[in-house]
């Protein structure tokens, strides 16, 4: 399987991403893409932009290690995660993820899990500044634990 | 076959590295420490750490709040660090 993670501050480009995925496997039959986005508003509070950090080494090692169990729960022939860092605006992309595989029901499925993993274990940090300059760390949300959970605890 | 248990008890250098608002608490991203021979497990190192200083202690202050690893696999704070080399504290994590 083809497995390839990306910590970049550049944006990504989807379309070039699925067809780099597609070009030499005719096998593949289904695609699914998430692409994260930074909202222009937290709740009713505008916000300026947003900063992502991370843990350089362990952030890699950690979304590989997701890709891997995504691929050993569902029959993947590739998965992309690309992971944006630094100042984004409002708009901007921040995570892509692309699971292909020769059906959609685990294209789908190793796309969600993935996400749902990242969520909680990938080491990123997003600090929100408001149009008023105020800068806040987004709090870590209950219902993403419950979105891991439904998998399974074992991963 | 037999052996004998070597206890350590000779302390050893750590990296530790702190990011999001634990960093901004503490004011620093990274620092090198000699862990003295009493600090077993990331609990204890959170507990030394927080007698450090005001800065320290405002990080640390709600430690079921602070997440670790240890040489970059997260662990929860009962794990022994032994001969880990570098160990990081932050918060919970909010990517995606």
């Amino acid at each position: 399987m083809t497995m390839t993670i990306s910590v970049q501050e550049n944006d990504f480009d989807v379309a070039a991403e699925v067809a780099a995925l597609t070009r030499d496997n005719n096998d593949i039959g289904a695609v699914a893409t998430f692409i994260g986005k930074v909202r222009g508003r937290d709740g009713e509070r505008p916000l300026a932009s947003m900063t992502l950090e991370h843990y350089p080494g362990m952030t890699e090692t950690e979304l590989h290690r997701l890709a891997d169990e995504a691929k050993r729960r569902f029959s993947l022939s590739a998965v992309r995660i690309i992971h944006r860092v630094g100042a984004l605006i409002p708009g901007d992309n921040i995570v892509l993820v692309v699971a292909c595989a020769r059906h959609r029901q685990d294209a789908f499925d190793g796309c969600s899990f993935t996400m749902d993993y990242l969520k909680t274990r990938a080491p990123f940090w997003k600090k929100e500044v408001g149009v008023d300059g105020s800068g806040d760390w987004v709090d870590a949300r209950h219902s993403d634990d419950d979105a891991a959970t439904r998998w399974g605890n074992d991963a | 076959m037999t052996a004998m248990v070597h206890q350590e008890t000779v302390s050893h250098a750590v990296t530790i590295r702190y990011f999001a608002w634990v960093r901004e608490h503490i004011g620093h991203s990274e620092e090198h420490v000699v862990l003295p021979a009493a600090v077993g497990t990331i609990a204890d190192l959170i507990t030394w750490l927080s007698n450090r200083g005001s800065n320290y202690a405002e990080a640390f202050k709600h430690p079921p709040a602070i997440r670790a690893a240890l040489d970059r696999v997260h662990v929860k704070h009962d794990a022994v660090i032994g001969e880990a080399r570098e160990i990081g504290f932050f918060p919970p994590v909010t990517g995606g």
